[in-house]
């Protein structure tokens, strides 16, 4: 094993909590703190980003988008790479819920706080609505029909400056236009002297607070920079590690970990299940043409259920779609004239539902979808049927028998989508919305950490990252998990400070 | 049972009729790009897709006294159909996964996606105007 120096604090992960830790603590590489980033994934130059989907889809993401869970019914998708998820999504920027960090209940977490912090980063990273000049027929569409159907239509605001209007954010913005961790804050930390380094996988968190680390080679033809170190396996020393791998990563490593936590650890699990949904217009529409979320609808209170737009590349379109043969042809064939939404179910923590690891060390997502989930998805089909026809789309394409919605069945959609179309094993559920599995509380009994993302026990372990919801958040969590990863830095510094007297 | 054999092929084209057009070197294409995301996977699931391959090929037998290779189109679309809303989740879960790779073969080609008007560009809106 190669060895490698000590630093003082080591940052496992670079996407939204990672890069935000990264950014906040580094000032204190002024006073002589050594402060490193782990990152799995590599560091990929601008010219990497082609917007080809299934090139991109293996570089970017964990099983090229398709992890799949335990039973094989779902697929997880989650990134790898300097900037982590940040890279991949589409800039989408809301700030939690009152009505869901009150459920939550965690006591010293206060949602005017986190507030506040998340709008410190819509700032940093230009978040706001785009102008309607940018804003695409598919965005237009879901506006117009949604308010015709009665629905309260919103405007996310997003992260992007310059925006061309690629369409193509889930595969990496080719024009750098999005401002994820990997434009904002991994560069500012480095320009401050925190030390990146990519493609290093940590394996193990032991007792002594050392990293067994795998630094892995570039494969030849791939794309991304090498490692800044040599391959091999590296023996690194800190005083403090903050692990922000992700909801599946960090909970596995600490899985695999010898470490005495917590017995929630891995429990808790919620991601948000989402279905794509198609519907054909008569006449061509710009779809793939222009940032493609730009509108959603929050019926998560009420109906367990959020609409937002999107539109997907042809591969994810045509899996997503239920069924095969001519009809899923004759749709793919529409593709000018498709518009699309997303629906969103609003999953709660479920026991059974957690992320363990196999033998080998790999993560394991245990899922099992809860009658009130099947019931969010069910209804979020309807009200998307509904908006659909409204701004005149002449035939919807879901879960159905038989799947094509002509416009006369707008009248009739409680009985032609119901739950028994909805069994797991018969259509395209993804999630890419992953929370749980280290969930903050009161204590060990109940949690894995508290409030600032310490780990029950291990005062000097800290989470920072989307594992630490103790329940769905309900909304797209980017900025939620940017601000709980402002308060874990926070608490990094307090106790530096404090130690240092 | 290889990827490039008589069954995923019936399959194929059955799931995407237009496949049964393609050319040999489309073909190619398309099994080349199942066999990598095959290739990604680990050797458990790799086993479970041939042995599943293998039960669709066969299972036609017991109703139709055909393999699947040699069934008709309609009967065949019948077969699969079943599949995919078979009772047990085992099957459905391996017809979708089935599904899933051929769609990625046959869409994921850029002739594909050109075919279907998919014609998203790095440029954006200026490579429209």
């Amino acid at each position: 094993m190669s060895t490698s120096p000590s630093y003082d604090i080591v940052v496992i992960g670079s996407g939204a909590g990672g890069g935000t830790v990264a950014q906040e603590l580094a000032p204190l590489v002024r006073d002589g703190v050594r402060i490193l980033v782990l990152e799995k994934g590599p560091r990929f130059a601008d010219q990497d980003f082609t917007g080809r989907e299934l090139e991109m889809a293996d570089a970017l993401y964990q099983d090229g988008g398709a992890f799949l869970t335990r039973d094989g019914t779902m697929t997880l998708a989650f990134a790898s790479a300097y900037g982590g998820s940040t890279v991949v999504y589409t800039g989408t920027s809301l700030t939690a819920p009152q009505r869901v960090i009150r459920a939550w209940g965690v006591p010293g977490l206060d949602h005017g706080d986190l507030t506040r912090r998340s709008a410190k980063y819509a700032e940093q990273n230009n978040v706001h609505p785009l102008d309607d000049p940018l804003i695409n027929d598919n965005n237009r569409l879901f506006v117009e029909g949604g308010r015709k159907a009665g629905y309260l239509v919103e405007q996310f605001p997003v992260n992007v400056k310059g925006c061309r209007g690629s369409s193509l954010c889930n595969l990496g913005c080719p024009n750098q236009a999005k401002q994820g961790t990997n434009r904002v804050q991994l560069p500012r930390a480095e320009r401050s002297g925190v030390e990146v380094v990519t493609r290093a996988e940590v394996l193990r968190v032991e007792r002594d607070r050392s990293l067994t680390v795998r630094v892995t080679e570039k494969a030849a033809g791939t794309k991304g920079a090498p490692s800044e170190w040599a391959p091999g396996d590296y023996h690194v020393r800190t005083r403090i590690v903050v692990a922000a791998a992700g909801a599946i990563g960090t909970s596995a490593l600490l899985l695999r970990s010898p470490l005495p936590a917590p017995r929630s650890l891995g429990h808790g699990f919620t991601c948000h299940p989402a279905l794509i949904l198609v519907a054909e217009h008569p006449h061509p529409i710009t779809n793939d043409v222009g940032h493609p979320k730009s509108y959603f609808v929050d019926h998560a209170a009420s109906e367990r259920f959020v609409l937002e737009t999107c539109m997907y590349f042809p591969f994810v379109t045509a899996k997503s779609l239920t069924g095969f043969g001519p009809t899923h042809s004759a749709i793919m064939h529409a593709f000018p004239r498709l518009q699309m939404i997303l629906i969103l179910a609003c999953d709660h923590a479920a026991p059974g539902n957690r992320i363990a690891v196999n033998r080998t060390g790999s993560p394991v997502v245990h899922y099992r979808f809860t009658p009130q989930t099947i019931d969010g998805l069910v209804r979020g089909t309807r009200a998307a049927a509904r908006i659909f026809f409204a701004a005149g789309a002449r035939r919807v394409h879901a879960p159905a028998d038989p799947p094509l919605l002509q416009a006369a069945d707008a009248d009739r959609l409680e009985e032609r989508i119901t739950a028994r179309h909805f069994r797991p094993g018969m259509l395209a559920v993804s999630a890419a919305h992953l929370m749980g599995g280290c969930g903050m509380g009161r204590s060990a009994a109940d949690s894995v950490t508290d409030a600032w993302g310490r780990v029950h026990g291990l005062p000097w372990l800290r989470v920072a990252d989307a594992s630490l919801f103790p329940d769905s958040l309900e909304i797209n969590p980017y900025l939620t998990i940017m601000g709980l990863a402002d308060r874990v830095a926070e608490g990094i510094r307090q106790d530096w400070a404090a130690t240092r007297g | 049972m290889t990827l490039s054999s008589p069954v995923l092929r019936a399959v194929a084209t059955c799931v995407v009729p237009e496949a049964a057009r393609l050319d040999p070197a489309q073909w190619d294409e398309l099994e080349a790009i199942v066999a990598r995301a095959v290739a990604a996977r680990s050797r458990a699931v790799q086993r479970q897709l041939a042995l599943f391959l293998t039960l669709l090929e066969w299972l036609p037998l017991l109703r139709y006294a055909r393999r699947l290779s040699r069934l008709d189109p309609v009967r065949r679309a019948k077969f699969l159909d079943r599949m995919q809303r078979a009772p047990l989740l085992l099957l459905r879960r391996g017809f979708w996964g089935v599904r899933t790779l051929i769609l990625m073969g046959y869409y994921g080609r850029p002739a594909a996606a050109a075919d279907i008007g998919y014609r998203a560009d790095a440029r954006g809106w200026e490579a429209r105007r």
